[in-house]
């Protein structure tokens, strides 16, 4: 199939313009949800292990160099090889085949930026908290958490863009998800299918992308994020 | 009244900080640590607030070991100002100042409100209580970090060479704000610098350390000039230590002549034959003007008519000697003229009477 630019927009026009692909089982809506279903999961797992770990190691100093390696060596794991992997050993019964890969792709990030983000806290801003009376807990929850937040956020943001785009692989173990679009669409040589998965996966990544934009501005003091407030 | 009791700090790796330490810091005073770096001025302070704990000996405060309170409530109870400020950037100046009202549990409009008299009472305008630390300049900010010391009115302010990361002409007006602040509020301040001068000028009493963490000596400012107590204390005091010294020397006992000072209207003809060369010439409502020389008078008319050669004034019973001499220095007769208050004119003190009591000064150094 020999197709110029036009034919590429009208791949687009071609995928997104056909009423099949928006309703069924393997329509856009079921399959949005589903991408959202194992991303959103994951990346709440993965919060709820590397936030508190961060937290905890960047503000006792206790097991950094643990948490660095480890963070390394979760890194250094090939996202398919693994989910196939686990594919092979567990079945595809549930989901969590493809939970367990993505939770590894996005601990590292969140776990290296808090605890990198309470770790460089000016330790003279640390003194003066402690000097000040507030207890531990205190002094990471008001101090250390709100100053060291762009970090923490940045972590968050760069795993759940990974995580929203990587969930495609739950396609190649026959699970669904947008990344169903690409796959079938290759097997099939239906390119607009491909295409208008990749689409949709690279809008989500951009939306992805601006929702954390918004939480930092809401979020972030505006005295950490030196932003004018004088008018 | 703090009270160190031979306190001595070991560092993990063997280093003594201070060794075997025991004086007292009396209760309203200014105490200043002062000493060269690295000599425990720092580790001795934290060790009142618990940000270190001693390795042996007690610090005693109002009698209580500080060992026995438990840390976050002993230092609520302290006031500390570091010399970063360390303000928390992600709060507003009010917020900040209103740290320890807010961990104390006092309610919010209350917290503020203090917040916003300190803000006064420090010396910034009440636009800044809006802004973040960022947008403060540093002599600003330091500002601010005396405020949160004491938004709880705390009885104790430690204070940790709090002013020397701002330019000269700032850390003056910040040591004149703290000396003012000192005389309304009557806290029991310890307060650690390694430059002299600066001790000097805020402490009733200097205690200067020497490396190792060992008191050389403990004396009132006048005291450690005139009689520092070995070599190393009088290396530490510098060379101008004798014309410091005059700063601590009143001028009540400077013999004023009130004869030297001639109204501005007055006949040239009726000081023609004045004993002095110079003299003190005042306006209506005595206030100095300037000095005339008694050999240049013009033939006739009024003083008036006279140049004025350039003067320079002292408050009496408010300047020292050293103030006395200033203006003496400024002046081409030699001789200093004595004010009120409002500025009008008391006397002048000639040279010989500056003299005469540099005279005693210098006499009372042997004793
Ligand atoms: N945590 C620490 N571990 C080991 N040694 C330390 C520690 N903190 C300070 N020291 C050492 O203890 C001594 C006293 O330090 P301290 O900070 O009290 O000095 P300082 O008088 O405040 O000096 P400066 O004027 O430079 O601030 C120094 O020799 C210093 O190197
Ligand atoms: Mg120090």
């Amino acid at each position: 199939m020999v197709a110029g630019k036009g034919g590429r927009v009208n791949w687009l026009i071609d995928f997104f313009g056909n009423p099949d692909n928006w309703s069924g089982p393997d329509g856009i809506p079921v399959r949005l949800l589903e991408h959202l279903e194992f991303s959103g999961l994951s990346l709440l797992l993965a919060m709820l292990i590397a936030l508190p770990l961060g937290l905890w190691i960047g503000h006792t100093g206790k097991g950094a160099l643990f948490a660095i390696l480890s963070a390394n060596a979760a890194r250094a794991l090939p996202t398919l090889g693994l989910l196939v992997l686990i594919v092979l050993l567990m079945g595809v019964g549930t989901i969590v085949p493809v939970l367990i890969p993505l939770v590894a792709l996005a601990v590292p990030p969140i776990l290296v930026n808090t605890y990198e983000g309470l770790r460089g806290v000016d330790p003279d801003l640390r003194d003066a908290a402690y000097g000040m009376g507030l207890r531990g807990s205190e002094v990471l929850g008001r101090v250390l958490v709100p100053v060291a937040l762009p970090l923490i956020l940045l972590g968050l943001r760069i795993a759940a863009i990974q995580v929203v785009s990587t969930a495609t692989v739950a396609a190649y173990v026959g699970l669904g998800g947008l990344g169903r679009f690409i796959v079938d669409g290759l097997a099939t040589k239906d390119f607009p299918r491909t295409i208008g998965g990749a689409v949709l996966v690279a809008l989500l990544a951009l939306i992805v992308q601006l929702g954390f934009a918004l939480v930092q501005r809401v979020m972030v003091s505006p005295g950490v994020s030196q932003r004018q407030t004088i008018r | 009244m703090i009270k160190f009791d031979r306190v001595t700090k070991r560092y993990a790796d063997g280093t003594v900080a201070v060794d075997d330490l025991s004086l007292e810091v009396p209760t309203g005073e200014i105490t200043v640590f002062v000493g060269p770096s690295g000599c425990g001025k720092t580790t001795s302070l934290r060790m009142i607030n618990r940000m270190i704990d001693a390795t042996e000996g007690q610090i005693l405060l109002d009698g209580v070991d500080v060992k026995t309170i438990d840390p976050p409530t002993l230092r609520r109870g302290i006031g500390y100002v570091i010399q970063q400020a360390g303000l928390f950037p992600h709060r507003k100046i009010v917020d900040n100042v209103a740290t320890v009202p807010y961990l104390l549990g006092w309610d919010r409009k209350k917290a503020r409100d203090r917040a916003m008299e300190l803000l006064e009472r420090v010396g910034l305008d009440l636009k800044m209580a809006d802004r973040y630390p960022f947008q403060l300049s540093g002599g600003q900010q330091q500002r601010v970090g005396v405020a949160r010391a004491l938004a709880a009115d705390p009885p104790v302010l430690l204070m940790d060479e709090p002013f020397s990361a701002v330019d000269p002409i700032v850390r003056t007006s910040l040591q004149e704000e703290l000396l003012r602040l000192q005389a309304e509020l009557n806290k029991t301040i310890v307060f650690v610098t390694h430059d002299i001068d600066e001790a000097i000028k805020l402490g009733d009493r200097v205690a200067v350390l020497r490396v190792g963490g060992r008191l050389a000596q403990l004396a009132d400012p006048p005291t450690l000039l005139a009689r520092p107590a070995d070599d190393f204390v009088r290396e530490f005091l510098g060379r101008d230590r004798g014309i410091r010294r005059l700063s601590f020397v009143s001028d009540e006992g400077l013999r004023l002549r009130a004869d030297l000072t001639v109204s501005v209207s007055a006949d040239v003809s009726t000081v023609r034959g004045a004993d002095e060369s110079w003299l003190a010439v005042v306006d209506g409502e005595n206030r100095p003007l300037g000095w005339a020389s008694v050999k240049d008078l013009p033939e006739t008319g009024t003083l008036a008519d006279v140049r004025l050669a350039p003067y320079g004034t002292f408050v009496r019973g408010r300047d020292s000697l050293r103030g006395a001499l200033d203006a003496a220095l400024l002046s081409p007769s030699g001789s200093a003229i004595a004010v009120d208050e409002e500025g009008r004119a008391e006397g002048v003190a000639t040279r010989e009477a500056l003299d005469e009591a540099l005279g005693k000064v210098a006499g009372g150094v042997g004793a």
